[in-house]
């Protein structure tokens, strides 16, 4: 059965929730996680990329030969990923500042790739974009959960504002590597609570 | 057969232009963006830094000097109206590869007003400690004629340990800067005072 293009954006959200559902895409879940705004940016970052990748490599899928897909796949995706750094730098330079080394390293995000070829590679150009969009929006999701989950119990605050009770301790561990994990660990473990379907 | 290497081949150099022409133009466009974000972001802050005692603002105070055919950008520090000091950047050769400073000399007492690590590649946890202020403030109020190098070499600079090669990098810098600095003076204060005339 064919599912809506509503369908198609809103499986992104759970279906294929990447980070918790697929466990993709851990490098940056696991990385960046450390502030809410970070994980925030990253997020959009990388739905920028996934939307308009989706979007080129469905309208291209049929000119473009089977054996070279994946290094097309790779050019056309690492495109959006310097556009983005560009962009960022030029209008967003602090927090890509604070991403670094992870703005570029979107091009290897498994999620990308993920989409353009088991998706995007064999459904229209508006399927995709839903498909992108949506998968984008879910992977943005989970990374503002899990760094402001980070962020409230490592230092109090959520975006930056004190929101925790004062005199709250914060625990430093949560920001640091080994936090990242433990967080991860535990989300995972609660939405695996809810029976998949059969 | 032929014919489908043929449209690989085509295809994969034809997406490959389309995304280089892409992305030129994307650079051309977001150039002059990014260079005023690094400006403010990052060699601001190094500015206000080896340039402390300035009531002015350096970015804004900001000159073009050549030397040789190359074009220097020179940040100008006052003090009560008057020329105190002036920053500029240089750079040398670290551990992993380029390092760029923005060093500040105070004109009146021939000094180091300081210096400021603005780029650099070195390794995290070792050499990356050369923005440390701990390392940087040792080269604040060396005189001119001071022998920038590290104790290693014979120099006055105690480099950081596990670091001697990033450490190098940034004396070979300070020592580049304050050669070009010596050979800029002159033209800097004719600058200067062209400059306070006009206004």
């Amino acid at each position: 059965m064919k599912k809506s293009i509503a369908q198609e954006f809103f499986k992104g959200f759970w279906e294929v929730l990447p980070p918790f559902r697929l466990v993709l895409g851990l490098c940056p879940t696991l990385a960046i996680t450390t502030l809410a705004e970070n994980g925030m940016g990253m997020g959009i970052a990388t739905t920028f990329v996934l939307f308009f990748s989706n979007i080129i490599i469905a309208s291209l899928k049929n000119i473009i030969p089977k054996k070279v897909r994946i290094a097309s796949y790779i050019v056309i995706i690492a495109t959006f990923v310097v556009i983005v750094e560009l962009v960022m730098k030029a209008y967003f330079f602090p927090i890509s500042q604070k991403l670094g080394l992870f703005i570029p390293l979107i091009v290897v995000n498994c999620i990308i790739l993920g989409r353009a070829e088991a998706f995007a590679s064999k459904n229209s150009v508006i399927r995709s974009a839903a498909d992108g969009l949506g998968v984008g929006l879910g992977f943005t999701m989970s990374l503002v959960l899990i760094s402001s989950l980070r962020e409230l119990l490592g230092r109090g605050t959520v975006f930056g504002v004190g929101v925790m009770w004062s005199g709250f301790e914060p625990f430093g561990f949560m920001v640091e590597a080994p936090g990242a994990f433990v967080c991860l660990g535990m989300i995972l473990a609660l939405i695996n609570l809810v029976p998949k379907k059969a | 057969m032929i014919k489908e290497y043929l449209k690989m081949i085509v295809v994969l150099t034809l997406i490959a232009m389309v995304c280089g022409f892409l992305l030129s133009a994307v650079k051309t466009f977001t150039y002059e963006k990014i260079e005023e974000q690094i400006l403010v972001n990052v060699k601001g802050p190094a500015l206000t830094n080896v340039l402390s005692q300035s009531s002015n603002n350096p970015i804004n105070d900001r000159m073009e000097v050549e030397l040789e055919g190359v074009a220097y950008t020179v940040f100008i520090g006052k003090k009560d109206k008057k020329l105190y000091a002036v920053a500029f950047e240089s750079e040398g050769s670290g551990f992993g590869g380029k390092i760029g400073i923005m060093i500040g000399i105070d004109i009146e007492k021939s000094v180091l007003s300081g210096i400021g690590i603005l780029t650099h590649q070195e390794t995290p946890g070792l050499g990356s400690r050369i923005s440390e202020t701990s390392f940087t403030d040792r080269f604040k109020g060396k005189p001119l004629t001071g022998n920038f190098k590290v104790k290693k070499d014979s120099g006055d600079i105690d480099a950081i340990s596990g670091a001697t090669n990033s450490s190098r990098g940034v004396c070979a810098a300070v020592d580049t800067g304050v050669g070009i600095y010596l050979k800029l003076k002159a033209e800097i204060l004719k600058k200067f005072e062209e400059g306070s005339e006009d206004k």
